[in-house]
C-alpha cells in the first residue's frame, strides 16, 4: 500500500533534506521549528494489464459517447492525434502508454477496415519530433506502418495549406484547426496526464490549433487568471480552452483517450530520488554519493547527455475513453489519487530544488527562460486552493541556470535573453511591445516549420507562464545560479540556500516561515 | 520539543539553549565548558536520546524523524523470512563444507567436545527431533558437530524468528550456517508448526531447543510444548540431548569467549505414544537424567532417575546466591587461579 504525501515539520534532528539542482543535487539543511518539508506520495500500483484496461476503456466509453468499433467504419477518414515530446517527463521506457494506446485503436480500426487512417504529432507550437523520439513513443511497428507511407504527420501550425479557420467561440476567439483534424470523421486523441493541467479540451485547443487560436489562452491575461494553472475550473487558460474544444467538438467527432501515470519517475538505480532521506538504505547513501560527486566531474554536455538519457520507470494507473470532458473528470480524480498532498496554510518562503528536465527540453538544455518556466510557471502553479507562498511571499529557485541556449531547439530564446529582458520584464509590457514580432518572424516560421525549432513565440510564453507567480510574489532568488543570466532576468542570485533565506528576510521580515516542496516526484499541494 | 528537553531527563544536565537563557553569574570557564558540553550532547544526542552514528548522513544513515511514524516491520523478515534458498543442493554443499571445515575444527579447538550415547540411537530412522538443554551460543554448532554423519548435514535448526531473523544479514547468516528456519518463540503458530512438520515430511531432522532462548542463570528453563507438539503431530521420534559446560564457555550476555572442554550426552529415542502435554514432562525428565549422567556416572544416574531424585535442570530452589553459587566458580576465576597474577611478573631475581 503507498504511504501518502505528507508535511514534515523540521526541528533540529531533521537531516539535511534532497533539493534537486538541475543536473545535480544538493543536501540541504533547513531551520528548524519555522520550516516544513512537503513529500511527495509513493507511487500507485499500477494496473496488472493496462492493454486489457485500454480495450476495455475503448469498448465502455464514459459520457455521451458509443463504443470505438461502433464509430468506425470502412471508407471512414479516421485521425489519431497524441500528445509530444514534452509529456511524460522523464520520457517513460517502452512501451509508452501512446504505444499501447494507439496499437489498441490500430487493431480495432483494422478489424473495421479503415483504410484512411493518419497519424498527427500534436506539437502546438513547440518543436518537431525527430524520427527516434517517435520512434521511442509509438513504437516500432507502428512508425514502420505509418512513417515510410506520410502517414505519420507533425502538426504545423503555421502551414497555410493545412489550417482551417473553423469559426469564433461566444468570446470571439479564433478556432483555427489542423486540416486534417477538421475534415476527419473521428479524431481519436491520445493523452498522457501527467499533472492535471494536461488533457481535456486543452490537448486538441493547444495541441492542433494555430498560433491564432492559441494565442487566445496563451497569453498574460489568462495566465495571471489561472488560479492555478492545475485547478481546471479556477484556471483562465483552460476555460478559454473549453470553449474552443466545444467548437471543435460541434465539427469533428472527438473520441478522447487520457492515460494517468504513477509517479515512479526515476529507475531503481536512482531510488534513492524518490525515498525520504532518513529512508537512504547504503546503497542509496552510496549511490547519492556517486551520483552527485560524479556529475560533478562531468562536462555539462556529459552530464546532460547522462541525465537525458534516464527514462522513468512510469506506470499506468488508469485509463479512460470517450466524450472528452467526462473522460478529463475521471482522469482528473485518478491524477489526484495519485499527487494530491494537504498542506495547512502558507509560509513567507518557499523552496523549489528544479530538477535537470522540463517539458521544453527533453533532449536539450535547461536554459534560464526555461529557469524560470520551471520554477514561477509550473511548479509554483502546483496547487489547489491557494499558493504555498503568502501573497508578497518569495520564491527561492535552486538550479545552475547557466548562460546556454540549443541554438536549434531555442533560436527565439536566444534573442529574447538578449533583446526583450534587458528592456523590460514585465510579462505586459513584453507582450504588448514585443509578442506580435516574435510571432510573425519569417526566420522563426521557417525553423518551426522546417527544422527543430520552438515556434518563434514560445519563448514569449515562457515568460508569461511565470506571470501569476511574478504578481503574487515579492521577489525571486536563484541559488547557486549563474549570476549575468540571474540577475537578466530581474531576479537574485545567491551563493547558498543560506544566504537566500537571509536576502529573503529582507522582503518578508525576520524569522520567516518556510516550505519546500520536494519535487519531483510530482505533486499536487492542496493548501487549505 | 527542543534538544534541551530531550536531553533532560537523561541526566546530562541542562543543553546550550537551556544555559543561554537561564543561567548567570557563572565563573568564566563555566560558560566555555557548558558550551563544549552542549555543543557534544548536540552532536551525540538526536531526537531519539540514542547515540548518533558516528558518520553524518549521508555517509551515516539519517535519524528518523519523531514526527513520521515508521512502517511496520518488513514482512519478508521474523518468522516470515524464507529460507527455501538455503535448502537448495548448491547451498547445502556449500554448508557441508561450512560445517566440515570451520564449524568441526573450530570447536574442536573451543569446547573440545566428548560425547556419550550416540549408540542409543543408531538405529533410529531418520527423521528425528533432537530436543537439548540451552545456554550458549555454542550449543548449535557443538551439537551439528558432533552428530553423526547421516544426521548432520540434514538437520535444520529452529531459532528463535525475534533473535535470529530480525536482520538481514542475521537471517542469512543463521539460515546459510546452522540451517536455521525462524520459530515463533512463545507460541508455536500455526504457520511455524505447519512449516516445520513440512521440514520432517520432506525428510529433515528438526533440532530444537524446548526452554525457548538460552539459560539466563546458567540453570535450565521449563520447557515449553513444541518439540513434543511436533513429534505427537509428525510421529517421529526426540532424542533428547544434553549439552554440558557450553554455558561456561560462553554463557549468555558474556563478552568474550572461553576454551574449555564439553560434553555432550544423547539419550534413548522418545516415541509419541503420550499425549503431548505428557510427552514434555517425559522429555524434561529424560534430559535431567542425562544431565545427571553427565555429572556423575550412568549407573548413578539411572538409580537415582529410578528414585525420582534426578536433580532437576532447574536448579535448586533456593535464593539467587546459591544458586549461583552451586554452578562452581567461572572460567574467569579459574583462569585467574591457573594463572596468578604474579607469574605474569618478571622471574623473581631476574636482572639482579
Amino acid at each position: 500500500m503507498p504511504r501518502p504525501g505528507f508535511v514534515l515539520e523540521v526541528d533540529r534532528a531533521t537531516p539535511p533534506v534532497l533539493m534537486w539542482h538541475g543536473e545535480g543535487f544538493r543536501l540541504e539543511r533547513l531551520p528548524a521549528e519555522r520550516s516544513r518539508v512537503v513529500y511527495a506520495p509513493e507511487p500507485l500500483a499500477p494496473l496488472p494489464d493496462p492493454d486489457a484496461a485500454i480495450r476495455r476503456a475503448l469498448l465502455e466509453p464514459l459520457g455521451d459517447c458509443p463504443p470505438l468499433p461502433q464509430l468506425l467504419h470502412a471508407g471512414m477518414r479516421l485521425t489519431i492525434a497524441f500528445d509530444d515530446l514534452s509529456l511524460p517527463l522523464p520520457p517513460m521506457r517502452r512501451p509508452d502508454n501512446r504505444q499501447r494506446v494507439i496499437e489498441a485503436v490500430l487493431d480495432l480500426a483494422a478489424e473495421a477496415g479503415v483504410d484512411d487512417v493518419v497519424l498527427i504529432a500534436a506539437l502546438g507550437l513547440h518543436r518537431r519530433m525527430t524520427d527516434a523520439e517517435l520512434r521511442h513513443a509509438l513504437g516500432d511497428r507502428i512508425f514502420d506502418a505509418f512513417a515510410p507511407h506520410g502517414k505519420l504527420l507533425q502538426h504545423d501550425a503555421e502551414d497555410p495549406d493545412g489550417l482551417v479557420h473553423l469559426g469564433k467561440t461566444e468570446k470571439g476567439e479564433d478556432v483555427e484547426v489542423n486540416r486534417r483534424v477538421a475534415e476527419s470523421d473521428l479524431l481519436v486523441y491520445v493523452n498522457i496526464n501527467l499533472v492535471a493541467m494536461d488533457g481535456g479540451h486543452k490537448s486538441t485547443a493547444t495541441g492542433l490549433m494555430s498560433y491564432r487560436s492559441v494565442r487566445h489562452h496563451h497569453n498574460v491575461r489568462s495566465l495571471q487568471h489561472s488560479r492555478s494553472l492545475m485547478d481546471r475550473p479556477r484556471s483562465e487558460l483552460h476555460s478559454s480552452s473549453w470553449r474552443i474544444g466545444r467548437l471543435l467538438a460541434k465539427h469533428v467527432k472527438v473520441f478522447q483517450v487520457e492515460t494517468t501515470l504513477n509517479n515512479d519517475a526515476f529507475p531503481p538505480q536512482m531510488a534513492f530520488l524518490q525515498k525520504r532521506e532518513w529512508e537512504w538504505s547504503v546503497r542509496d547513501r552510496a549511490t547519492f554519493l556517486a551520483a552527485s560527486n560524479g556529475a560533478a566531474l562531468l562536462s555539462p554536455a556529459a552530464r546532460r547527455a547522462v541525465f537525458q538519457s534516464v527514462l522513468a520507470p512510469h506506470a499506468m494507473t488508469s485509463v479512460q475513453a470517450g466524450e472528452v470532458e467526462a473522460v478529463h473528470e475521471a482522469t482528473i480524480a485518478n491524477i489526484h489519487r495519485q499527487q494530491l498532498v494537504d498542506v495547512e496554510g502558507q509560509s513567507d518562503i518557499v523552496i523549489f530544488g528544479l530538477p535537470y528536465i522540463g517539458p521544453y527540453n527533453v533532449n536539450s538544455i535547461m536554459n534560464p527562460l526555461l529557469v524560470h518556466c520551471l520554477g514561477l510557471g509550473y511548479f509554483f502553479n502546483m496547487y489547489l486552493g491557494k499558493p504555498l507562498v503568502r501573497p508578497g511571499g518569495v520564491v527561492i529557485l535552486s538550479h545552475p541556470t547557466p548562460w546556454a541556449f540549443h541554438p536549434v531547439h531555442h533560436p527565439s530564446y536566444i534573442d529574447f535573453f538578449e533583446e526583450v529582458l534587458p528592456t523590460t520584464t514585465d510579462p505586459v509590457e513584453i507582450e504588448k511591445t514585443f509578442e506580435e514580432r516574435y510571432a510573425t518572424d519569417e526566420w522563426y516560421r521557417h525553423l518551426y516549420r522546417t527544422s527543430y525549432a520552438f515556434h518563434g513565440v514560445h519563448a514569449m510564453y515562457m515568460w508569461y507562464w511565470g506571470a501569476h507567480a511574478l504578481e503574487y510574489t515579492g521577489g525571486t532568488i536563484i541559488v547557486g545560479g549563474n549570476r549575468r543570466a540571474v540577475r537578466r532576468m530581474g531576479f537574485k542570485p545567491a551563493t547558498t540556500l543560506a544566504d537566500a533565506l537571509e536576502m529573503a528576510e529582507d522582503v518578508v521580515g525576520r524569522g520567516p516561515t518556510i516550505t519546500y516542496f520536494r519535487a519531483p516526484p510530482l505533486m499536487l499541494a492542496h493548501v487549505h | 520539543m527542543s534538544i534541551s528537553d530531550r536531553v533532560g531527563p537523561l541526566g546530562l544536565g541542562p543543553a546550550r539553549g537551556s544555559r543561554e537563557r537561564g543561567s548567570s553569574g557563572q565563573g568564566a570557564e563555566g560558560p566555555a565548558l557548558d558550551l563544549a558540553l552542549g555543543r557534544l550532547r548536540e552532536a551525540l544526542l538526536p531526537s531519539t536520546g540514542k547515540l548518533r552514528p558516528p558518520w553524518p548522513f549521508p555517509l551515516g544513515a539519517a535519524p528518523w524523524p519523531p514526527s513520521v511514524p515508521r512502517p511496520p516491520k518488513r514482512p519478508d523478515l521474523g518468522v516470515n523470512y524464507a529460507t527455501d534458498w538455503a535448502r537448495r543442493y548448491p547451498v547445502r554443499l556449500a554448508r557441508a563444507a561450512w560445517t566440515e571445515l570451520v564449524t568441526r575444527p573450530l570447536m574442536a579447538a573451543i569446547a573440545q567436545p566428548s560425547t556419550e550415547g550416540l549408540d542409543r540411537f543408531e538405529s533410529t530412522e531418520a527423521p528425528v527431533i533432537f530436543a537439548a538443554n540451552h545456554s550458549s551460543h555454542l550449543d548449535t554448532p557443538l551439537l551439528l558437530s558432533v552428530l553423526p554423519e547421516r544426521f548432520r548435514h540434514k538437520v535444520v535448526t529452529l531459532g528463535a524468528a525475534d533473535y535470529f531473523f530480525d536482520s538481514r544479514a542475521k537471517a542469512i547468516y543463521f539460515a546459510f550456517s546452522v540451517n536455521a528456519v525462524p520459530i515463533e518463540r512463545v507460541k508455536v503458530s500455526r504457520s511455524s508448526a505447519d512449516r516445520a512438520q513440512a521440514l520432517i515430511e520432506e525428510g529433515w531432522n528438526l533440532l530444537i531447543f524446548p526452554e525457548g532462548g538460552r539459560s539466563p542463570d546458567g540453570w535450565g528453563q521449563p520447557h515449553r510444548g513444541g518439540a513434543a507438539w511436533l513429534a505427537a503431530r509428525s510421529g517421529r521420534p526426540i532424542v533428547p540431548v544434553h549439552i554440558q559446560g557450553t554455558g561456561r564457555l560462553l554463557p549468555r550476555g558474556a563478552k568474550r569467549l572461553y576454551v574449555g572442554r564439553t560434553k555432550v550426552t544423547f539419550g534413548w529415542p522418545l516415541y509419541p505414544d503420550l499425549p503431548a502435554r505428557q510427552l514434555v514432562g517425559r522429555l524434561e525428565d529424560a534430559i535431567a537424567a542425562l544431565a545427571d549422567e553427565a555429572a556423575t556416572d550412568w549407573w548413578s544416574a539411572r538409580r537415582r532417575a529410578a528414585q525420582g531424585a534426578t536433580p532437576p535442570l532447574t536448579g535448586p530452589d533456593a535464593s539467587a546466591w546459591r544458586r549461583a553459587w552451586a554452578l562452581g566458580p567461572s572460567p574467569k576465576d579459574r583462569a585467574r587461579r591457573r594463572s596468578p597474577a604474579s607469574a605474569k611478573r618478571w622471574p623473581a631475581g631476574y636482572g639482579s
